[in-house]
């Protein structure tokens, strides 16, 4: 593929993740704030994003571990900085999951935290394996 | 290095930003050095505290390095702006925004709060409290905009108390003033 037609796919696939409700307006932000001094700011802060989040993940999971005595309390605040990363990255799906979990948590309902877990784990996965695609993409065609 | 450039690093703005998220810490530090800003960033409200020399009750005045101005009224670092998260463990940006308000040396500091939540009765809270501004998460450039003037209004607050005569007043009026003329004779007075 030339470099015109790659510059076209990533255009295309960057448009799809907008357009698919992956991404908001928030991932826009990020990118303005790339420039010539800081030309990987994007994904620096999506790497970030993924390793802190990792460990937020196992905390989460470390907390429902204790059934009955789950302290939802907790489990809403680690939510609450999980849902907050999410938003600073612009990472839409991932953020209606943690809204819907901290609802469960309100209501104490557990099985709800454990089905909305598993799905917000799956964007998670998903969203990574878009944004490494489309960062490879980006380097491939010279637009890093 | 151009005499020019050497000058705006001298005058640069020194903000801390203080948030227990990692991404956001990453992202205020970004906004704010493009804005032209000197940031330091730390993960709470207690290393906030340290890092002003603001331990515990008192204002431990000698633990803190002296900066570069051997000026009493600059025994503490040079902050020129706070940026604080709300939600964080341990102490909360509102705890951070009191102690900030309760301490001789950084009461007049501009502080401003950030939240993820827009909840009314916190953010009166905040600006009822002294908080200058509150920004709604994600921070954005076009909130970070809106911290110049507050930066501006704190210099030119500092530069009026650094003149040893505390009248305000104007350049040329210092310069025409009679006394100026007479200085030569009389040692004692100052010449602003």
């Amino acid at each position: 593929m030339d470099r015109k037609q790659l510059q076209h796919q990533v255009a295309y696939t960057r448009r799809s993740l907008f357009d698919q409700g992956y991404l908001d307006d928030q991932f826009i932000q990020l990118e303005h704030l790339q420039d010539e001094a800081n030309p990987n700011f994007v994904e620096e802060v999506v790497r970030l994003f993924y390793s802190d989040s990792v460990r937020l993940i196992q905390n989460i999971e470390q907390a429902m571990i204790n059934k009955p005595n789950i302290d939802f309390g907790k489990l809403d605040d680690y939510m609450h900085q999980f849902k907050g990363s999410s938003s600073s990255i612009g990472a839409k799906k991932m953020m209606k999951e943690c809204s819907k979990f901290r609802e469960y948590c309100c209501a104490g309902n557990i099985e709800g935290c454990i089905k909305t877990l598993q799905l917000l784990k799956q964007e998670h996965a998903t969203l990574r394996r878009k944004l490494e695609t489309y960062f490879q993409l980006v380097k491939q065609a010279g637009l890093a | 290095m151009t005499v020019d450039m050497a000058m705006a690093t001298e005058t640069q703005f020194h903000v801390l930003a203080v948030d227990d998220c990692l991404i956001d810490r990453k992202l205020i530090e970004r906004l704010l050095k493009t804005s032209s800003y000197q940031v330091t960033a730390v993960d709470s409200g207690s290393k906030a505290l340290e890092f002003l020399g603001l331990n515990g009750e008192n204002e431990l005045r000698d633990s803190k390095p002296a900066s570069v101005s051997p000026d009493p009224y600059h025994q503490h670092i040079e902050i020129n702006m706070i940026i604080t998260d709300y939600c964080m463990p341990g102490m909360t940006g509102y705890d951070l925004l009191k102690k900030i308000k309760e301490s001789k040396y950084f009461k007049d500091i501009p502080v401003v709060i950030m939240s993820s939540e827009n909840v009314p009765s916190r953010i009166n809270r905040c600006l009822k409290e002294g908080a200058e501004e509150f920004f709604l998460k994600p921070v954005q450039l076009s909130d970070v905009n809106k911290l110049r003037p507050h930066l501006m209004k704190g210099r030119c607050k500092e530069e009026e108390e650094d003149q040893p005569n505390n009248k305000r007043k104007g350049m040329e009026e210092i310069v025409n003033s009679p006394d100026r003329t007479r200085t030569r004779y009389n040692d004692g007075l100052e010449v602003v």
